[in-house]
């Protein structure tokens, strides 16, 4: 049978995420890996999730957010209070597989609720309102206190004494103080899992018919409603499932630590902005591209502790460097010539996924 | 009975009234032009038979059906296709899945079975591409099926435009300045790309052109719209050689 060009693209994405899989797994095994490096193996896989979301929703909906990590948290607090309520009840594998649900079901829910009002809308208001959503979502979990006990789940925006939990009752949330002991069943394999699943269902959704609606959308929505393109319905679509994704990495992210806060420093305006980052810098509408720039920019500043104080300079050097390599035409002209040269044939313009 | 029949379409933009009275009536088959100086009310009326505007007043009616008030998308279902005065093509996708997405309402799987590519998405991808394919030959774009629609010469975008609203499985066929910007030699090939859709499809279609040796060469009727009125209306040779037509228009 011959494979054709995009399916042969779409297993090149897959190649590279489990070749990655075997050569970190591998070099883990022989003791080739420091604690440190093998502690940022899950994190590495999270955020290449939440960058795929991401460039579904920015670079094949052409619908910029900047509060993908709202979403990220909605489904790492879900699955976490789900995951610690019933830790003595389910078995790890049933339980980690249920967060999953939930927390994906969770970030897709608000995701369909936001696009409700703002995807009627043409223009930039999706990103206004995502960068809102991200900072009040935030601040409102630091407000909640859920408890449980016997008699069911206590909750309150007050503090934790006014739950009036039983005796042998339970603080989940807890203000502030967030999420505490959530059950660590994240590993690395799953979070591979996680983004091979992620990349199939993008990649797939972008080769359908309801994925070239969505970028026919993204290209010019006036031709996209004149051809019968249900603009406002795709765009739901599209946004629904970006939001959804995110929730998977945010699932992820709160089994991977101890103490779950809804802290600025992973969900606040910065981080969103370094997920675009990643997602602008592998480039915009490049699937592949995107998990690559998220492994690549997650693990070098850590990777760069070694320069101290110039850590932080030869990072944005690199950025800059990705910048120039991934968009300046010149050296995309360059690189296809080099290409060629080996044997690749690339089609000409932008390549998509 | 006309397949599109339009009667006193009216609307005003605050206190312009940019198509006034505007009644129109077209047989299945026919080639129908709308000319008129610039800022007649030509593509408003396009704009307000294809939904993007409401009308104040006016009925329209595509063979038989009422389609006054429905939306873009609806009206697309209904039978009437486009094409834009500004060409506007899915320009980062490839010709031919600018025309697939043309394709999208006649050819369809659900959701789940295009992200799981299970079930029927095999079959109707495959059907797609073979009418997709035998769409592009009609419009001799075949070769170019993998090119982005960005690169594509200007004459090819039009006729992917054109194609594109073809594969919508049109009644009635808009045409927004198809020749604006073209040269001669490439207008001459425009009109062959426009009979040929005829005699193809048997498509009815209306037009808006300023290139005068287009409108006398292929259309057969003719409405001539001043200020948002009609001035003068029927076969394309009497209404070109009308005196107020030629007062306004034309030029003496």
């Amino acid at each position: 049978m011959k494979i054709d060009k995009k399916t042969k693209s779409n297993l090149i994405t897959y190649g590279i995420v489990v070749a990655a899989f075997v050569l970190f797994t591998a070099l883990a095994s022989t003791g080739n890996l420091s604690s440190h490096m093998k502690g940022l193996l899950i994190p590495m896989t999270y955020y290449a999730v939440i960058a795929v979301a991401l460039n579904l929703c920015v670079g094949i909906l052409g619908e910029l957010s900047i509060g993908h990590c709202g979403f990220m948290c909605i489904g790492a607090f879900t699955s976490a209070f789900f995951s610690k309520a019933t830790a003595e009840i389910l078995p790890s594998g049933i339980r980690f597989f249920l967060a999953f649900l939930i927390g994906i079901a969770f970030a897709a829910l608000f995701g369909f609720l936001i696009g409700i009002p703002v995807l009627r809308l043409k223009g930039d208001y999706l990103a206004i309102v995502t960068l809102a959503f991200g900072e009040i979502i935030k601040n409102i979990i630091n407000a909640f206190y859920i408890g449980i006990d016997k008699s069911g789940i206590h909750f309150s925006l007050k503090n934790a004494m006014e739950l009036g939990l039983d005796e042998g009752g339970e603080v989940i949330v807890n203000g502030a103080m967030g999420i505490t002991g959530t059950p660590h069943d994240s590993t690395f394999t799953i979070g591979i899992v996680v983004l091979l699943i992620s990349l199939f269902v993008v990649l797939n959704l972008i080769n359908s018919r309801d994925g070239r609606a969505i970028m026919a959308i993204r290209d010019n929505y006036i031709a996209a409603e004149s051809t019968g393109i249900n603009v406002t319905g795709y765009k739901m679509m599209a946004f629904t499932i970006s939001a959804a994704i995110a929730g998977a990495a945010g699932v992820l992210f709160s089994h991977n630590i101890t103490t779950l806060t809804a802290t600025s420093q992973y969900f606040g305006y910065n981080a969103s902005i370094m997920i675009l980052v990643y997602v602008v810098l592998g480039g915009i509408g490049n699937i592949r591209g995107s998990v690559i720039a998220a492994c690549i920019l997650y693990l070098l500043p850590e990777l760069l502790r070694g320069f101290s104080n110039y850590r932080m300079l030869i990072y944005s050097i690199v950025l800059i460097v990705m910048m120039i390599v991934n968009w300046s035409p010149k050296i995309i002209e360059w690189r296809k010539r080099t290409l060629g040269r080996f044997g690749f044939k690339k089609n000409s313009g932008k390549e998509i996924a | 009975m006309a397949l599109l029949d339009v009667n006193n379409l009216s609307i005003s933009f605050g206190g312009l009234r940019a198509v006034d009275d505007f009644n129109i009536s077209i047989e299945k088959g026919e080639l129908y032009g709308l000319i008129g100086p610039n800022g007649a009310g030509k593509t408003t009326v396009f704009n307000l038979l294809t939904g993007v505007y409401k009308p104040n007043e006016g009925i329209i009616r595509l063979d038989g059906e009422d389609i006054t008030r429905k939306s873009t998308i609806e009206i697309n279902h209904c039978g009437i296709a486009r094409t834009f005065q500004n060409i506007r093509l899915f320009k980062q996708m490839p010709v031919i899945d600018n025309v697939k997405v043309g394709l999208a309402e006649r050819y369809k799987y659900s959701a789940l079975e295009g992200i799981l590519h299970l079930g029927k998405y095999k079959k109707v991808e495959k059907e797609m591409d073979e009418e997709a394919m035998r769409l592009l030959k009609v419009f001799d774009l075949d070769k170019e099926r993998d090119t982005l629609a960005s690169n594509l010469p200007y004459g090819k975008q039009r006729k992917l435009e054109i194609a594109r609203a073809m594969a919508t499985n049109p009644k009635l066929l808009l045409l927004d300045e198809p020749a604006a910007g073209m040269n001669p030699n490439e207008t001459g090939e425009l009109m062959d790309t426009i009979a040929l859709v005829r005699k193809e499809f048997g498509m009815t279609i209306l037009l808006i052109e300023h290139d005068m040796k287009l409108v006398s060469g292929i259309c057969e009727k003719l409405t001539v719209l001043n200020f948002g009125r009609v001035l003068c209306q029927g076969e394309t040779k009497e209404v070109l050689t009308n005196p107020e037509v030629i007062k306004a228009y034309l030029g003496e």
